[in-house]
């Protein structure tokens, strides 16, 4: 037990990025737009922020901040693609997020070669330093966006608005509401989300960026939103369950009862459960309902 | 969608120029897509200091095996390209096909998984018959992937369990369980099995001796039966029609008496049969022992990009998945030129931006149709 409780700054730590990506992933898919990018705007993020802070770790000691605020900006800016083909150009929403997807997986690597001429960032000195009790400031930086996107998203006429377009767009568009640039807002704010998300994992998780740095955790956010139920407080859960798989996974050899069970066990535990939840409430529909498909204005 | 035009005038359907029947062939979109591709990979190696001209005489060495800067010829090239395409164009059909029958099918990347599996089990465990081990591994391989294709088309049947959802979920399971598995086998640590009997291989000596001893190997019998195959049943079938029916509308294909969740489930496990197929020539082909997967290996969610190129067609697809082995066994020749490896990759993720963005041809079609009609009703009075 006493283990466990140790592990809690671990699991926080793990836990964090996940939830601040699905989050991202759940503003998105509230508003109408599948983001399965999830997962390459992460690297793209943690790329963007491991790089940010080799280069500025010497001259400024808020350069894991000013870090994590570039990360922030780079997912926003790629999910610009992601958004102009699938809410301007009413593409399949699926073929773009594989698109940048593929897209993160090299241009990444890319930028790693031409920056530092390997195929990985230079390892910083010091990532972030965790807080009180050995707590990551990441975590509260994820607690934060959770309760600002759920009062957002619940509590102000925005967010309904927004909530609205993903649930039927054409009622949405005649009471005036704009769904295109909703749906842009909500696909940027994924992006900066996810990026962020990215940020936060590089710099806590690891030393450098490579190209196994996300390894998934954009698909473990994206299993969260759907496991959360696309709601806040589903998504905390979700997170919080699947952060823990994740640190188990790599920790369960510090614990006694836990050491012959193989890692595996843990890691596939998130994809596993999400696939039987999906199968077990498949009759009732938590999805938006015109999640995936492009508004088109004036059609029926 | 051609049929659009019936019923209206007949000199403005003729005015529709050559804009409008480059936008309506898929093959030449594709084409536009590729260069497209292409001269934003050359723009950025020219922006980061580099020389594209080496990337190309990276891609000629390995078409042609012709190494222009030293004058050298080496078949191995040609070789190795036809080996990295080869599980190329086995994805790129498994998501064509399930393309076709109107599923999109991430799900790939697992299903070659699985099917990389079970061959790795019956090379290590199967009876040491020259002949019949490695045509039981191909079999298994198939099988382990049609199974877990299966799964996928009767879930989004009977539960209507979003395949795109399920796919990524299942892709991370196969890796895993393929991890704890392959594992499981004695003698193997962390990275890899003790090496296969030779009866398992899938080498071909004349194909060897062809290429100057590249990895080339009787795969390459396996994805051309797969290309024909996959153009019989779409094309020559009851079965095709019928999956293609349901692809274009599950309702009215259900009226017309379908069975759509077979129809569904069956898609999905051909599609998976390909995957797994592309499993067994990477684990038997290019391989003397079995993996434990360190990472994805990639070709599934590269197959994505290879069947969106190829329209889902067999030919095109054949086609991109040469196009894409090349860009793949281009790699190390780039990285000897100074150029990052990385950047074909980046090509591969661009075409597939592109073709995403292709709908905004279609709007452009669109808008000049409506302009052509409202012309055409004014000047052909």
């Amino acid at each position: 037990m006493n283990s466990l409780f140790r592990m809690i700054p671990s699991v926080l730590m793990m836990v964090s990025p996940i939830l601040i990506a699905a989050l991202g992933g759940m503003i998105s898919e509230r508003s109408g737009v599948t983001n399965i990018a999830l997962e390459g705007l992460m690297g793209i993020g943690a790329f963007t922020a491991a790089t940010t802070h080799v280069l500025l770790e010497a001259t400024t000691p808020l350069s894991v901040w000013i870090a994590l605020l570039v990360a922030a900006t780079s997912g926003c800016i790629v999910s610009l693609i992601h958004a102009y083909a699938s809410v301007s150009l009413k593409a399949d929403q699926t073929v773009s997020g594989t698109g940048i997807n593929l897209l993160s997986m090299g241009g990444t690597v890319f930028l790693c070669q031409v920056i530092f001429r390997q195929e990985r960032t230079e390892p910083y000195k010091l990532g972030m330093m965790p807080g009180l009790g050995g707590i990551y400031p990441t975590a509260y930086i994820a607690l934060a966006m959770l309760i600002a996107t759920w009062y957002v998203l619940y509590k102000r006429p925005f967010g309904l608005r927004l909530r609205a377009c993903g649930e039927h767009p054409a009622a949405a568009a005649s009471a005036g509401i704009d769904v295109r640039k909703m749906r842009y807002i909500a696909v940027l704010a994924s992006g900066a989300y996810a990026g962020l998300a990215g940020g936060c994992l590089v710099l806590t998780q690891t030393i450098q960026y490579t190209n196994m740095t996300i390894n998934g955790a954009g698909f473990i956010a994206l299993a969260a939103v759907s496991f959360g139920r696309w709601l806040p407080k589903g998504i905390l859960g979700s997170s919080l369950l699947f952060g823990t798989a994740v640190a188990l996974a790599i920790y369960m050899v510090n614990i006694e009862s836990l050491r012959s069970l193989p890692p595996e066990f843990f890691s596939i535990m998130p994809y596993l459960i999400t696939l039987v939840t999906l199968v077990i409430f498949s009759g009732k529909d938590y999805a938006p309902r015109a999640c995936g498909q492009p508004y088109e204005k004036g059609g029926s | 969608m051609a049929s659009d035009t019936t019923g209206k005038p007949q000199p403005a359907t003729l005015r529709v120029g050559a804009l409008d029947a480059f936008i309506a062939s898929d093959g030449a979109i594709s084409l536009l897509v590729v260069l497209l591709g292409f001269l934003c990979g050359t723009v950025l190696i020219l922006a980061v200091g580099r020389n594209p001209a080496n990337m190309y005489a990276a891609l000629l060495q390995t078409l042609t095996g012709f190494d222009i800067t030293r004058g050298t010829w080496n078949a191995r090239y040609i070789g190795e390209w036809l080996t990295a395409s080869m599980p190329l164009i086995l994805c790129g059909l498994s998501m064509g096909f399930a393309a076709r029958t109107g599923l999109f099918n991430i799900g790939a990347e697992g299903q070659y998984v699985m099917g990389l599996t079970a061959a790795q089990f019956v090379a290590l465990y199967g009876p040491r018959i020259s002949g019949l081990h490695w045509a039981l591994a191909l079999l298994a391989g198939l099988v382990a992937g049609a199974l877990w294709g299966a799964l996928v088309g009767w879930l989004k049947a009977r539960y209507s369990v979003s395949e795109v959802v399920a796919t990524i979920m299942l892709n991370y399971v196969a890796y895993f369980l393929s991890r704890f598995l392959t594992q499981l086998i004695p003698a193997a640590n962390t990275y890899r099995t003790p090496a296969y009997p030779e009866t398992a291989l899938l080498k071909n000596a004349l194909f060897e001796r062809l290429t100057n001893g590249s990895r080339l190997n009787t795969g390459l019998f396996v994805v051309a039966l797969c290309v024909l195959f996959y153009w019989f049943v779409i094309e020559r079938t009851k079965l095709g029609y019928e999956l293609r029916a349901t692809g274009f509308n599950k309702e009215a294909a259900r009226c017309s008496g379908i069975k759509v969740t077979r129809s569904i489930t069956a898609s999905m496990a051909i599609s998976g049969g390909f995957a797994g197929l592309a499993g067994v020539i990477v684990a038997l082909g290019s391989f003397g022992y079995g993996r434990v997967l360190g990472g994805l290996d990639n070709y599934g969610f590269n197959g994505i990009a290879v069947a969106l190129v190829g329209n889902s067609t067999a030919g095109g697809t054949l086609l991109s998945g040469l196009l894409f082995g090349m860009l793949a066994s281009a790699q190390p020749l780039m990285q000897s030129r100074q150029i990052p490896k990385e950047v074909t990759w980046i090509i591969s993720g661009l075409v597939v931006v592109f073709i995403s963005l292709r709908a905004g041809f279609r709007m452009i079609a669109e808008w000049r149709q409506k302009r052509i009609a409202e012309k055409g009703g004014t000047r052909d009075e």
